[in-house]
């Protein structure tokens, strides 16, 4: 027998009163103990998903498990499973990092001294106890998003769910949220994990959902997903040139600008013939790279693809 | 979530409201304090002198409905500015997410409102001992309408807050609605001084009714059947309670 799930998402849609629909039928898996990525642009729909699962947003339709408890019959027992970090500020800024933990523990009947030690415990986890009796408001941006990961760990949940955790945040304090939330995970709390930093979702994430104009176009591992990826991009450096660039099988050839061409071509495409027929044309190459971020390349040409479709 | 999860769960909210009122004490204390001191000094010691009502003296008599005044006033706005304030500054969320039930949201609001009545009514009481002798002839009655009274005035500031888009939306009621409501309601005059149809009319009022079962309690003298009073607060309290539990379950204004 398979274990629950630490979230099953079935067929969830919702309509806003605006009459967007951010939300067309989603349908997402992910098992106990995942590092699970949910990617998408802006507007996609995830923080409607991350609203609907959190009960902050009311669903249209579908339902949604959380280790088996559905969140519309038995809202309680699954809320009690469920962190939250969301992508807004949402603490009150004239409370100090410590009575917004213990408050927010005291809200899942979680008692005083028991909250009290965890606030200190997750606070000092997060580097924050030394601002422990400080006004919230007060605080650098970093800090406030730890604030709300040291909140969100207070019921000690047995799924994280963290919604651009890492936006407008600094590479150091980035790094150090990371370690943490890598830590909590291999201690064995399922995370969900939206970003717009596609190589920490290829970094931190087992399995990846893409999610765009509210419905999932793709979702499978972070492995299978990049083996999908047989095309390369590379990135040529020329001597000065305005030679018409040769038209070699195979690959795309295009003109950055006097300095940069890009190749793209498949992964197992010999790259002799794309020289010699450069030198031909009189162009060298000084130097060559990589084109950065596979993930990212894959990512946009997901959603492109999504949009012809839609356009069809 | 089991019964004693509830409890401090409900703890926390009332815990958090009681300070915040004690933190801006100087805009959830001090302001009633002044402003009835002011009516006593004006109405009761400079123009009421030799006014009597129902053989009470002018300053006995306006005691209990000033005092009510400030209880109903400050169990509206201090629930509907906290709870406004909580969605305002979305830090109501912190609760929507949790597995808290919405009638402990809405108890713990209630209460710290209904402390907030208490201890401004309680200043206010104080305050008139500086100008008359005030008695208190039904203890168990006073008690009784002065909590009823700040139950179904937190509830409607709640119900106020949930609608609420913009701040002006919970200062329009008390402004508009509730002001003229309470001054209309018997504080500075028995209704049965007034002519025909406003005697009438002034039935409708529900300020009315617990102005004048608060000053049964204190005085022992009211214009309105007793029993009545209180099934107007009763019912206001169940009413009004049905209303906010609905609008909280469905999450008017809360959920997207
Ligand atoms: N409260 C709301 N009312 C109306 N439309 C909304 C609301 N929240 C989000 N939307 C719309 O729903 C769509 C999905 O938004 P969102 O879930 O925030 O996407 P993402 O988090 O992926 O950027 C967008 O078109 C957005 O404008
Ligand atoms: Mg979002």
């Amino acid at each position: 027998m398979s274990p629950v799930p630490a979230l099953e998402v079935d067929q969830l849609t919702k309509t806003y009163a605006s009459g967007v629909q951010a939300l067309k039928g989603v349908s997402l898996t992910v098992q106990p103990g995942d590092f699970f990525a949910l990617l998408g642009p802006n507007g996609a729909g995830k923080s409607t998903l991350i609203g609907i699962l959190s009960s902050l947003v009311n669903a249209s339709g579908g339902d949604a498990r959380v280790f088996g408890h559905s969140i519309h019959r038995e809202r309680r027992a699954a809320m009690q499973m469920i962190g939250l970090v969301p992508q807004e500020l949402n603490f009150n800024i004239f409370e100090t990092p410590f009575q917004i933990c213990v408050n927010s523990a005291g809200f899942y009947g979680i008692a005083r001294d028991v909250a009290m030690q965890r606030a200190e415990k997750y606070l000092r986890e997060l580097s924050l106890w030394e601002k422990m009796d400080a006004p919230a408001r007060t605080l650098s941006g970093g800090m406030k998003r730890r604030l709300m990961i040291a909140r969100a760990m207070m019921n000690e949940p047995r799924l994280l769910i963290l919604d651009e955790p890492t936006a407008g945040v600094d590479i150091e304090i980035r790094r150090a949220m990371w370690r943490f939330v890598s830590e909590i995970n291999r201690a064995g709390t399922t995370v969900i994990l939206t970003t717009h930093y596609l190589e920490e979702a290829e970094q931190l994430c087992r399995n990846i959902a893409i999610i765009d104009k509210g419905t999932i176009i793709e979702n499978t591992s972070m492995k299978h997903l990049l083996g999908k990826l047989d095309v390369e991009t590379f990135v040529l450096d020329v001597t000065a040139n305005d030679a018409a660039l040769p038209d070699v099988p195979g690959v795309r050839i295009v003109r950055l600008d006097e300095h940069t061409l890009e190749a793209e071509m498949s992964r197992t495409h010999d790259l002799n013939s794309l020289f010699a027929a450069l030198s031909a044309r009189g162009i060298t190459v000084t130097s060559m790279r990589n084109k950065a971020n596979r993930l990212e390349e894959l990512f946009v040409r997901l959603v492109e693809s999504n949009a012809g479709v839609a356009a069809a | 979530m089991n019964a004693s999860n509830h409890l401090v769960a409900l703890g926390t909210i009332v815990r958090r409201e009681v300070s915040r009122i004690m933190r801006i004490w100087s805009q959830t204390l001090l302001p009633p304090a002044i402003t009835m001191t002011l009516y006593f000094v004006v109405f009761g010691s400079l123009l009421g002198k030799n006014i009597k009502i129902h053989e009470h003296s002018y300053i006995d008599y306006i005691v209990p409905g000033l005092i009510m005044m400030s209880v109903i006033q400050n169990a509206y706005g201090n629930i509907s500015s906290s709870f406004f304030g909580a969605k305002f500054g979305r830090y109501v969320e912190e609760m929507l997410v949790s597995p808290m039930p919405s009638w402990v949201i809405l108890t713990g609001y209630v209460a710290g409102a209904v402390v907030r009545g208490l201890i401004v009514g309680a200043i206010v009481l104080g305050l008139s001992y500086f100008f008359t002798h005030t008695r208190i002839a039904h203890p168990f009655a006073t008690l009784a309408a002065v909590l009823l009274a700040a139950v179904v005035f937190a509830l409607a500031g709640f119900v106020n807050a949930v609608y609420a888009k913009k701040f002006d939306d919970v200062a329009i009621v008390p402004t508009f609605v509730l002001t003229p409501l309470t001054y209309l309601g018997g504080v500075f005059y028995s209704v049965e001084m007034l002519p025909q149809p406003w005697h009438t009319v002034s039935m409708a009022n529900p300020i009315l009714y617990m102005v004048n079962a608060f000053r049964y309690g204190l005085l022992g003298t009211s214009d309105v059947n007793l029993w009545l009073a209180f099934g107007v607060m009763v019912a206001a309290t169940v009413i009004l309670g049905a209303v906010a539990m609905r609008l909280l379950h469905r999450g008017v204004g809360l959920r997207a």
